[in-house]
């Protein structure tokens, strides 16, 4: 291990160190706001639109990622839609990442107990009130600790984005394996990226389901 | 058209040849669970007791192999035991002990917060009337707890079948690395090659984690249903 060569390659790995964080932050966005549409969908039993929804969530937790941006990169464009390789990858992170997010939520929602939800209806609520006021605040408070998995578990997702040719961390360090045999350096520069976005950000997540569980109780 | 492009599943030996390549996964896999479940079982025991030292290295491991990515730790294995310490292995049995040494670890934090979710009392009862820890483990722990542990396990099955996808990474020759081989090669007749053989290789590992994922979920209500009734 050198530390000449880690200096020099710290430049190319800091820029893919960028792009990774910009597409996880797509895709953690993106897959959250499917994630929750999809949620709504199923709390409110939308015909029809709920099937879909639970079509696309079984199709989505049930095949790799890998698989999903290969037929989102490849396959695509064989019927005509060509799709440019991070774009790709951002889709394919809120495909997987949507029907996760959606879980979560719903688990949250679902574990709002009945008696809060009776005593919204005994005092008058209305349904659009009972949701705002009862239902989703503590059901968002209930997921918090779920989504905070699927956050850490999407980021780690991006590390696949390689095969697809992004020049995220995982593909730049194959590459200088690839170009200049810096093995050793290579691999220890990736897992430090990854750990210097995976560890604050786990802590970080730690603290917020505490403070989210304090809010489940009402203090 | 001359012909439809479903066919390419269907030329000469291509449908074996991508089964023969999920085989390898399905080999891997099945052995990767079956080793990191034991490995991970003890691992989850050991955790529950009280040596400070121990637990931290445990903990270590867990976070280790929690924090980076799959695909990373395939490379660091795969390049750095032949490169650092001499030992050639092929890219089979480094994707297996990967794979080993992940589910040892998941598994462990899944059979240590079964075992801690069992109420302390029963283990103090269970002490009281003179049970050895053996027996406290097989007549008071595990049956309360194994109920908590089964979907969790099924759940990461599920993950390690999804996460052979990713052998291709080092050329093993699996299901997609097959498939890659069979686009390529019927290119001049196939136009839509990726999309039949990708759409193929979806379906299949769709049907091999879709009855899982149900089996799973359906515990986890049965075992709704017994605590609230």
């Amino acid at each position: 291990m050198s530390w000449t060569v880690i200096q020099q390659s710290l430049p190319i790995f800091e820029k893919a160190f960028w792009l990774t964080l910009k597409l996880s932050c797509y895709g953690i966005i993106g897959a959250s706001l499917l994630g929750l549409f999809a949620s709504f969908i199923r709390y409110f039993q939308i015909p029809v639109a709920k099937q879909l929804v639970n079509i696309y969530i079984e199709l989505s937790r049930n095949t790799p990622l890998l698989i999903q941006l290969f037929f989102i990169y490849y396959a695509f464009p064989e019927i005509g839609l060509k799709i440019p390789a991070q774009t790709s990858g951002i889709i394919g992170l809120v495909f997987l990442g949507g029907s996760y997010m959606a879980e979560a939520f719903s688990g949250g929602l679902d574990g709002v107990p009945k008696v809060q939800i009776e005593s919204g209806k005994a005092i008058g609520l209305s349904n659009l009130q009972l949701a705002r006021y009862v239902i989703f605040p503590q059901g968002l408070a209930l997921s918090v600790p779920a989504i905070a998995a699927n956050v850490i578990f999407l980021i780690k997702e991006t590390s696949i984005f390689t095969v697809i040719a992004i020049p995220g961390l995982t593909n730049t360090a194959l590459d200088q394996i690839g170009m200049y045999y810096h093995t050793d350096e290579s691999l220890f520069v990736l897992v430090i990226g990854y750990a210097i976005i995976l560890i604050p950000l786990s802590l970080i997540l730690t603290w917020l389901e505490r403070r989210a569980r304090y809010g489940t109780f009402g203090h | 058209m001359a012909h439809s492009g479903i066919n390419i599943l269907f030329e000469g030996r291509n449908l074996t040849r991508l089964l023969g390549g999920l085989w390898i996964s399905a080999k891997i896999a099945f052995i990767a669970i079956v080793l990191g479940i034991l490995l991970g079982i003890i691992l989850g025991m050991l955790r529950t007791l009280k040596n400070p030292l121990l637990r931290v290295i445990l903990r270590l491991y867990l976070e280790f192999f929690r924090i980076v990515p799959t695909v990373v730790l395939l490379f660091l294995f795969y390049y750095i035991l032949p490169q650092n310490f001499h030992i050639n292995l092929n890219a089979e049995v480094v994707a297996t002990l990967v794979f080993t040494l992940w589910v040892a670890a998941e598994m462990s934090d899944i059979v240590r917060s079964g075992l801690i979710s069992v109420p302390r009392h029963q283990v103090d009862a269970g002490k009281a009337i003179g049970l050895t820890t053996p027996q406290l483990y097989r007549y008071v722990l595990l049956p309360q707890s194994i109920q908590l542990m089964i979907p969790a396990t099924i759940n990461l099955t599920t993950r390690v079948i999804k996460t052979t996808s990713l052998l291709l990474l080092i050329s093993v020759m699996d299901v997609i690395n097959v498939g890659q081989q069979i686009i390529e090669a019927n290119n001049q007749h196939y136009q839509n090659g990726a999309f039949w053989i990708y759409g193929f290789i979806f379906i299949l590992y769709f049907i091999l984690c879709y009855p899982l994922s149900v089996w799973a979920r359906h515990i986890e209500r049965k075992e709704k249903l017994r605590n609230n009734g």
